[in-house]
């Protein structure tokens, strides 16, 4: 045994582990449980953080090499890891954090990573376009995409016919119901692209082309029959949103896939780490993305007026959507923004 | 050490910080709680909002949407990385060199949470964590997190607890002792509170020489050693 004995060793220390102990518990009560009238909490004693927290490591690392008791040491460690978790924890600037991303952040991180987007455009507008033209010329193959009960039911969704005027198609109190009907689907939708990523980027593959696939069935086959105003009408809005949302979840997912297939001179993992990183920064902006598409869809698309304003208003969305990732963060500080979001996990956490 | 699945991180103070982390088992124990908590809340606010009617319903979907994803974030934010499933199994997230968990790395693992999931029942979670040395499933792989065991409370039980006839005094040890024995004695001492009478007794007989001179009470004279070794004087 060494020249200072555990016991002695205890009791000369003893109080500075009560004292980090205690402001450790209070700095984990909720700002509520502080203020709380009913339980009054008493503020114990101030502590110097890093100084203790130092002090607590010395203590720690001699109970170590003097070979004190197992329980000792264990009290001592689980001290040290609460202080290492309290002293470097991240502290953030929420709101600010979130204005540069949409100011910045997200359009250049879009821009970056430009080849990945085309490659994901390519994947969701091509079988969509390609279906399109595929089912004017020839009708049937709507029907072995889709079987006939649910063309029925999408034609009678949009038939003129049905509705006396263009657009709104249900009471108004269903408005909220449609919002999170869509906000809970489609969002989801994006969600599952973006994580079938981590399957060699099969996920992301499979359900991109089908949902370019299915919704090119849609959009064809109605096109098809006429029912241009009904549906464009109500879509062009909120798809300049949604369906580019769709495009940037998949390729957030082909980032995961990147890493996973081609790491380069990175092992995987740590290219998974960095990779995963951007790509879940980019999913903020895509979750916003599809719930103010939810929002256009559900409120605004559904509204009863000349189809001309729609047209209108969707065009100007579109233009809107590709200004806003063709300029938006160019030039003034954008470069920083983008090594900062690749390097630094972007913009939520420091 | 190496057996176990213990490993450590070197923290700027140049120390070494023990963590363990917990295994497929507990960590589906703790899931089920709370797949168990967030169908109780669904089906609470589901009757509650039908008496809204469509709007109600609309509001419940948004509600359970993020249930869906982002119960787990919350909780692993600012609940200190755990739900309340981890919670009730002493379970927790943190990244992987034991710092807390980013919010970016949070949303990583549960937004890849789905994949875990696949193909049924968190099979390539499964999979993953039994492949990798600290059980990370795909989603802690990217996140760079991993669930950890807090450390059970072990308070330093003082052995004051029979303060007046059983009081222990310290007494020297018959034989020079070696190290190693010396820390036998002094573990024995702070398990003392967590064992069994008949328990302690058993092993106390088993130290021979140590005890030959109060065979009544092996026990005591092995705690009383052990506190002499620990310093304490009368």
């Amino acid at each position: 045994m060494s020249a200072v004995k555990q016991t002695q060793f205890i009791n000369k220390n003893q109080q500075l582990w009560q004292d980090f102990e205690q402001w450790l518990d209070y700095q984990a009560l909720s700002r509520w449980a502080k203020n709380s009238k009913k339980n009054p909490v008493e503020k114990p004693v101030d502590i110097d953080l890093p100084h203790a927290y130092r002090q607590i490591c010395h203590h720690f690392a001699l109970a170590n090499s003097r070979m004190y008791s197992p329980i000792l040491v264990e009290r001592l460690n689980k001290l040290v890891v609460r202080g290492h978790q309290t002293l470097y924890s991240t502290r953030t600037h929420i709101m600010r954090d979130i204005m540069h991303y949409f100011s910045g952040g997200f359009p250049s991180l879009v821009r970056k990573e430009w080849k990945v987007v085309a490659i994901a455009a390519a994947l969701f507008y091509v079988p969509f376009i390609a279906i399109i033209i595929a089912i004017q010329i020839n009708p049937d193959i709507a029907y072995s995409i889709m079987d006939g009960d649910q063309l029925r039911s999408v034609e009678e969704m949009y038939d003129p016919d049905l509705h006396e005027r263009l657009g709104r198609e249900r009471e108004s109190d269903s408005d909220v119901l449609m919002f999170g009907h869509y906000i809970k689907n489609n969002t989801g939708i994006g969600f599952q692209v973006f994580a079938g990523g981590m399957l060699y980027g099969i996920g992301t593959l499979f359900f991109t082309l089908f949902n370019g696939i299915f919704i090119g069935a849609v959009f064809g086959h109605l096109t098809h029959l006429g029912y241009i105003d009904t549906l464009y009408g109500f879509v062009v809005g909120h798809g300049s949103l949604e369906l580019n949302a769709i495009v940037l979840s998949a390729a957030a997912g082909l980032m995961l896939a990147r890493a996973l297939i081609m790491p380069g001179r990175k092992s995987r993992k740590r290219a998974l780490i960095d990779d995963g990183k951007s790509a879940v920064t980019m999913m903020y902006g895509v979750a916003t993305m599809f719930i103010l598409a939810a929002f256009i869809e559900a409120f605004w698309s559904s509204m009863v007026m000349p189809v001309m304003i729609k047209y209108v208003v969707g065009a100007i969305l579109w233009t809107l959507v590709g200004v806003y990732f063709w300029f938006v963060g160019r030039g003034t500080n954008s470069d920083q923004i983008d090594t900062k979001a690749s390097s630094n996990s972007g913009t939520f956490s420091p | 050490m190496a057996l176990d699945t213990l490993y450590h991180v070197n923290t700027p103070e140049g120390i070494s910080l023990r963590l363990s982390p917990a295994g497929p088992v507990p960590r589906m124990l703790a899931w089920m709680i709370d797949i168990m908590i967030r169908v109780g809340i669904n089906t609470v606010v589901f009757t509650a909002l039908a008496f809204l009617g469509k709007t109600g319903l609309g509001i419940a979907l948004i509600i359970s949407f993020l249930m869906e994803w982002f119960y787990p974030v919350y909780f692993e934010l600012y609940k200190n990385g755990q739900t309340p499933g981890k919670k009730s199994f002493n379970l927790y997230v943190t990244m992987e060199n034991a710092s807390p968990v980013t919010p970016a790395a949070s949303m990583i693992r549960n937004l890849l949470r789905f994949v875990d999931f696949l193909p049924f029942l968190y099979g390539f979670g499964l999979i993953s964590m039994l492949l990798t040395k600290r059980f990370q499933r795909l989603g802690d792989l990217v996140a760079n997190t991993v669930v950890l065991h807090k450390p059970l409370e072990y308070p330093i039980v003082s052995n004051t607890k029979d303060d007046n006839e059983n009081s222990i005094t310290p007494v020297a040890p018959p034989l020079a002792l070696q190290l190693a024995e010396q820390q036998a004695l002094i573990r024995f001492h702070q398990r003392n509170a967590y064992l069994t009478e008949e328990r302690a007794t058993e092993l106390s007989l088993l130290t021979g020489k140590l005890i030959e001179d109060d065979k009544q009470q092996p026990t005591k004279r092995l705690l009383g050693i052990a506190s002499w070794i620990m310093g304490d004087r009368k």
